[in-house]
Order: structure tokens, then sequence, then C-alpha cells
């Protein structure tokens, strides 16, 4: 029993534009509740800043700033890269398509990489709270590196899922899934992608760049 | 498609933008030591996030109510700050 | 062996394998999955409860240890919100009901809405898990810093088990705002839809945005109690009020989500049985709308006595005042409804009339409790939980009831005994106002929550209240008796059993796997009921 005009594997839409735009206003939705999942750390935050200023602009001096700046290029240029390549797909060239999601991997796994070096920086300054933390650091400074913990490995497990996807996108590409017309993937994982880069600008200054007062 | 969808060029120019408006936020670390450090360096990062939006995501090319889906988050996120905040920031005022 | 009328296909009820059950996409399906779900979460939650007001019949009852009725309320608290009230309508009666209203096929994403099914079942069972070994003894409020550091409870499990059931819910309001704004019929304009579909619309919205919110901060309390770093912590400089702040942030719109769908069933129950088009529809679309937004805006009011700001206090008192407009608003245009309506006295209409007077009476009460001064008296006393149980139990399960009782031939496609049903609704108006009436005395003359024996002066109330909890046990227990007896034992239904409006009447009872043979086109305003 079949509607004319409803699509074979998704009965529910009455047309590829109806369907489109619904894939569309989802991942809008998805990222708008992403805003408030990390929202409740930016409050968290935001918070402890306004109460500790010394205590941050101190914790923030702990940070490897090369290693943040150069990250936020890499993921800057990721996004560039991702635009580039939802842009070749929108003309139908699958092969750029794969260079193109490639790169962008590519450069997450770069900062997925860099970060663990921060990380380990950390580990070995006895940086890491909760193990054999420096006990000559302030207890308010100990709160600024538990945010930077948390805020930036929510932020890398986000990372992570979006190589996953990347990698799933691959593998769709490769088996002609995608084409001039129909390519919603690719946009939607861009959206996603985009929307962790934003998370990241916003956390790059917040912790990197806190001045002294 | 329009010509902007179309084109490489609004991508690359975006992200030239970007670049520079990230050596200026890194470089405010040399700026002397001021409470205007934090408004400008969230100011920039406001305008590269605006960025990345408006031409990498798009929106500069969607309907109304996808742009209201996607500030909708941010206002979302705005009311539980400033709220919050006015626990925070008048505790200590005097009855 | 159960057909479909219109020659749609068979009823989806008719493939019975278990594969075709836990592998459905079928919306219709997905709904009953839930209904099992939840009624079986209910008897969890209310048997804690039983054994609370066991415990609570006598001044030292002695059934339970302090410990032990510590994990009691954080048990019954935590289940019947998380896994009772919050996924009750929405996913049981939205699920069902919301395409078929607005003449869809499916919701907008099928295995979106399994996988929901899925995370509400896994948190679950994380969440069974906790109480099986032991339980939590935090209140289903979890404040830290006891929560966070000292309690010696099963705290990371029933958190997990939450924080995951949460991504079922945030799944299931993704779903329902897509299929709300995408797959209406042809002509089902905004304001042709009916008020129950604005009220799942409004509440998918909080809970898309209010959810993340609890999400991060149970991942923060669990990382403080694993790792001891200190958010909450004031030993090194951290605010348990922030806690505070970031889990009223969700839990208070979170009672909306529990009340907003049990208004939109109440205004689909006054008009089929007035027969009368709701009175000030648009009034009370944007009442939905309003509650959904100033619920946001209120969550301090959880706070009065915590050492939060006085400044804030009365900002969040005055936004409180505010909220109660739009639910007043409503109340009053479902009696103008009924008012010289062609009313019948069904199951789900009493239970439409014991909502209307229960929500007044619980709403009234947020008041008093919004009022900074007289909440100095009441907060932590049995005055809150009786206003909370009359807006959730005596407000949004009676809604629920109703509901379920409504739309039970399209369901089923049978109907339920009316007799039983009208006897168990009006069992358990009387049992719950036996059950909660005296708290609101309890609580004002001082009797506080959450402990497990109290003065001898406050045992004759404990008593009635304890019987009343039994009268409405009964209320309970009949419809799981009588409901599924239906199902297999019931008269057929037609088509339209009600003469309701509504697109969900013109499928077949039980409707086809794909709803309807063709899209209706809609033409008319909703409850476009011939005049009086």
């Amino acid at each position: 029993m079949s509607k004319a005009g409803a699509l074979a594997n998704a009965p529910q839409f009455g047309s590829q534009e109806q369907r489109i735009a619904a894939n569309q206003l989802g991942m809008w939705t998805l990222i708008a509740t992403e805003i408030l999942f990390f929202g409740g750390l930016f409050l968290s935050y935001v918070t402890y800043r306004v109460a500790y200023p010394s205590a941050f602009a101190v914790g923030s001096r702990h940070l490897d700033y090369l290693c943040g700046t150069i990250n936020t290029g890499v993921l800057l240029t990721s996004s560039l890269c991702m635009a580039l390549g939802d842009l070749s797909i929108r003309k139908g060239r699958t092969r750029a398509l794969a260079g193109w999601i490639s790169a962008t991997a590519a450069l997450g796994a770069a900062f997925v990489c860099i970060k663990g070096f921060e990380y380990h920086e950390m580990w070995r300054d006895h940086l890491v709270p909760g193990f054999r933390f420096d006990p000559s650091v302030s207890p308010q400074v100990e709160l600024f590196v538990c945010l930077y913990f948390i805020m930036t490995g929510l932020h890398a497990i986000h990372m992570l899922v979006g190589i996953g996807l990347m990698a799933w996108l691959l593998k769709l590409n490769a088996a002609s899934r995608f084409s001039e017309r129909a390519h919603e993937p690719v946009k939607m994982v861009g959206l996603y992608w985009h929307f962790v880069d934003c998370v990241w600008i916003f956390l790059y200054p917040l912790l990197y760049l806190v001045p002294k007062l | 498609m329009r010509v902007s969808e179309s084109s490489v060029g609004p991508l690359v120019a975006t992200y030239v933008a970007l670049m520079v408006l990230l050596v200026m936020t890194a470089a405010t670390r040399a700026m002397p030591a001021g409470w205007w450090i934090t408004p400008i360096s969230l100011g920039i990062a406001a305008l590269k996030a605006f960025l990345v939006a408006y031409l990498f995501m798009r929106l500069r090319e969607e309907k109304a109510l996808v742009r209201i889906f996607a500030g909708a988050g941010l206002f979302w996120l705005l009311i539980l700050l400033v709220l919050t905040g006015a626990d925070y920031l008048t505790r200590s005022w005097y009855v | 062996m159960i057909a479909s009328e219109q020659g749609d296909g068979p009823s989806y009820l008719q493939e019975s394998t278990v594969r075709s059950w836990l592998g459905t996409l079928d919306h219709k399906r997905i709904g009953i999955l839930y209904l099992f779900t939840i009624t079986f979460f209910f008897a969890i939650g209310a048997s804690a409860a039983a054994m609370m007001r066991i415990q609570l019949a006598y001044p030292a009852a002695g059934l339970v240890t302090s410990d032990a009725y510590n994990r009691l309320f954080t048990l019954h608290g935590v289940i019947m919100v998380w896994f009772f009230l919050i996924p009750s309508i929405p996913a049981v009666l939205g699920n069902f009901v919301l395409p078929l209203a607005i003449g869809a096929r499916d919701v907008a994403f099928p295995r979106l809405n399994l996988a929901s099914w899925y995370l509400f079942v896994g948190g679950g069972a994380l969440a069974l898990y906790s109480i099986l070994v032991g339980g939590v003894d935090t209140g289903w409020t979890f404040y830290t810093p006891y929560s966070s550091t000292y309690s010696n409870g099963h705290v990371m499990a029933m958190a997990g088990g939450i924080f995951v059931a949460g991504f079922g819910s945030i799944a299931t309001g993704i779903n329902f705002i897509v299929t709300v704004h995408k797959l209406r019929a042809p002509g089902l304009t905004w304001f042709r839809l009916p008020l129950f579909v604005w009220s799942i619309y409004a509440t998918s919205i909080i809970l898309v945005l209010a959810t993340p919110v609890l999400a991060i901060t149970l991942t923060l309390m669990a990382l403080e109690r694993v790792a001891g770093v200190g958010i909450f912590d004031p030993r090194i400089g951290g605010d348990p009020l922030l806690f505070q702040h970031l889990f009223w942030f969700y839990s208070h719109p979170a009672v909306y989500i529990m009340i907003l769908p049990g208004m939109g069933v109440i205004s689909e129950l006054v008009a089929c049985f007035s027969k009368k088009a709701v009175f000030g529809y648009h009034a009370m679309a944007f009442s939905i709308l309003s509650i959904a937004g100033l619920g946001f805006l209120v969550w301090g009011h959880h706070m009065f006595v915590t050492s939060q700001s006085v400044y804030a206090g009365v900002a969040f008192s005055f936004l409180s005042f505010l909220v109660a407009v739009p639910s007043a608003i409503k109340v009053f245009n479902w009696v103008a409804t009924m008012h010289r309506g062609a009313i019948e006295f069904t199951t789900p209409f009493l239970y439409a009339l014991g909502f209307i007077a229960l929500f007044t009476i619980g709403g009234l009460t947020g008041i008093f409790l919004a009022t900074l001064a007289v909440d100095v008296h009441l907060h932590d006393t049995f005055f809150v939980i009786a206003h909370f149980h009359y807006i959730m139990v005596g407000g949004g399960v009676m809604a629920y009831m109703g509901g379920i009782h409504y739309w039970w031939p399209k369901i089923s496609g049978r109907m339920y005994p009316e007799a039983w049903g009208r006897v168990a609704a009006v069992t358990i108006f009387v049992g719950f106002n036996l059950t909660f009436f005296p708290q609101y005395i309890l609580g004002y003359l001082g009797m506080p929550r959450r402990y497990w024996i109290y003065p001898e002066q406050f045992h004759t109330l404990n008593l009635v209240s304890s019987a009343g909890a039994l009268v409405l046990a009964i209320g309970y227990i009949l419809p799981l008796i009588y409901l599924p007896w239906s199902f297999f034992k019931g008269a057929r239904a037609g088509t339209n059993p009600w003469g309701a409006t509504g697109l969900e009447w013109l499928a077949a009872s039980p409707p086809a796997e794909h709803n309807f043979r063709e899209t209706p086109v809609v033409t008319r305003p909703a409850y476009d009921y011939p005049p009086l």
C-alpha cells in the first residue's frame, strides 16, 4: 500500500524536499541541545572566574599557549576543508569530496593529538586533579584546572565522534551514495563539525588567554 | 544555485578573516594587563563564531525558521547565564 | 484477527512476533512499548510510596530504618519523575496520537524514535540496578555536597540511568518538533492544530533545551564523586549552590514537561465531551507557549531559603507569579468551553473534571510557595509535597488516565467497560484527596518532609493520608485489570466512537500500519463541532 509521492524507504515523507528540510531542522535542533549541554560548563566557568579572577589567570598561565593557539588554527582550517568538501559535492565532485573529508579528518586527528600532548604535559607537571595534584598549587587554581580538563575533555570527545562521522561519510562516498542532488549526510555532518569548531573558538580565549588583572 | 552557494571565493575569504582574527586574539596575550582584554578576546571569538555559522554553516542562505532554531540555543544559554548571574552578582549587596 | 475497517491494510497490531515489536519503526507500536515500560516503573514507584505511607501511618512505625526510608523516597522520586511522569503522555500518547492527529504516516525520524525507547529502557535498567544493589539516599534532587562527597549510596548508577534516559527524552523532543513543523497534512495550518499537538510541541521545546543541562549537571556531580574534583566542594572554593542552579534550570521546566501534555489532553477531552469548540483557541495556544517559555525563568523559587541572593529571590518570585497567569487562563477557558455544552459524563470527562479541580488547587498552592515570606515557613514541609502531588498526580496522572481511556478505542479497537471506568475515576479522585489534602495541613503545621518519624500530634492526619493511599491504590489497580481485559473481550469500537473531531478519528480503530490510505486535506478549524 503506497501513496503516490511517498518516498519508498521513508514513507513518512511525501517528497525529497520535505525529507531534506526535516533532516536539516533536526540537525539544528540537535545543535541547540549541544549548546545547552556545553552551556552548563560555561556557566560553571563564568561563575568561578568572576569569583577568583587572579587564580584563573595563574591557572591559565599553566596551560600551553602555543599548543592552544596552533590547535585553534588547525580546527579553523579543518572547518574550511569541510566547507570546501560540501561545496565540491554540490557540484557532484565525489573525488574532491573524499579529499576534503580526509583532510578534515586528518586535521581533526591532529587536533586531538596536540590536545593529548597538552594533557601529557599537564600530567608530567602534576596538574591533573585527583592524580597526585601538585599540593603547592592553590585550591582555586585547581578549580580552574578541573574546568579546563572537563571542558576540553568533553570537546575532545565530540571531536572523536566527529572524526568517526568523517569515516562514515568516506564509506558512504566510496559506495557512490552521494551526488549533486543527494548529499544530505555531508551537509549534516558538516553542521556538526562547524559547531564543534565554534565551541573551541570560545574555549580558546576563555582558557588560554585569561589576563592578569 | 546562487553564485554565493557555488563559489569558493566567499569560503576562502572567510577563512582568511578567521585566521586574521585568530592572530588578533593570540596577540591579546602580549597586551598589558587590563579589564578590557576579556571583552576584546570574547568579542573576537563571537565574531569568529558568527563567521563560521553565517558562511561555513550557510546560515546566510537559510530561511528564517532555521535561523531562529540556530539562535534559540544561544538565547536559552543566555537565560541560564543571566538569571544565575542575578544571584551571584547581587549576593554581596546589603539589604 | 484484528482487522482495520477502511481497507488500508492490516491493523498495526496484526503481526505479533517479538522481533516485530522490538524492532518496530511504527510510532504506534513504539507508543505501546512505552506504555508497558512506564506501567512497570509506575508499579515500582508506587510500591515505594506504599511502604512510605505504611511507615508514616504511625509516628514511629518501625517498618523501615531511617536510612531505608531515605532510599525509599529517593527511589520514589527518581522513578516517578524520570521513568513514569516525564515519558507518560509524550512518549505513550504523543507517540501514538501525534502523527495521526496531523495526518502523517509516522514521525519524522522513526529509527530515532525506536532508539529513544531503547535509551529509556537502558537508563531504566541502570536505575533498577542501583535500586537492587541498595539504592540511593540523596533524594531525587541529588544535592551536593552530600551526593558528590558523603553519600554511601549507589549514586553513580542511578545518575547514569537518568543520564541515559535523558538522551532518549532529547531524541523524542527533536523528533516531535521536526514532525510538527514538517509533516502536517495539507491545509493543517498552525492555528488549525488540535491543542494536544500544541502542547506536545511546546513540551518538546522544553525537552530539547532543558534536558542537556541536566545531563551536564549529573556529569559534573559524578566527576566530583569519582575523581574528587571540587566544582561544588566548598573546601576548594566550589559552591554547592551552583549545582542547585544547574539542577533546577532543568528540573523546573521539567515539571512543565509533566503538565503541559496533560493540559493538551484536557483540552481534547473537554471539547469532545461538551461537543463544543475550545473557548479562546488562540489564547489557549499562546498560553501553552507562554508556560513553556516562562517556565524557564522561575527556577530560583526552589532556592529561596538557600543562601541565594535575596534580590534574585525577588525576581524569581515575581516571575513565578507571572507563570500562573497563562495556567489560570487555561482553567477559565476549559470551564467556559463546558458552559452550555452537551456534557457527557464519560470516564475521560470525569478525569478531565478531576484534573481541573485538582490542578487549580495545586496551582494556587504554588502561589503560596512562590511568595517569599510564606515559603520560608513552608519550604521542606509536607505542604510542598502536597502541592506538587496535586499538580503532578491530581493533574498529570489524571490527564494521562483520561487520555488513555479517550484514545483506548483507537489504540486497541475495543471499548473499555464504561461503568468500571467511572468507578475507577471516582475512586482515584476520592483516594487522592484523602491522601494529599491532609498533607497541606500537616505542612502548614510544620511537619517536615523526608523524615521517617514525626511527633504524636501529627498522627491523625497522617493516618487519614495513609488510608487514602489505600483507596488511591485500589483506584489505580482497577484499570490495570479492566483495560487488558477489554483488549481481548471489550466491545469492538468503530472508527469514531465519541463523535470527536480530530484527524486521528478518521483512521481505523485500530489504525493500519501507515495510518491513512490517502493523506487527509484539512479545510476546517480545529474542534469543528456543529452548533448546539
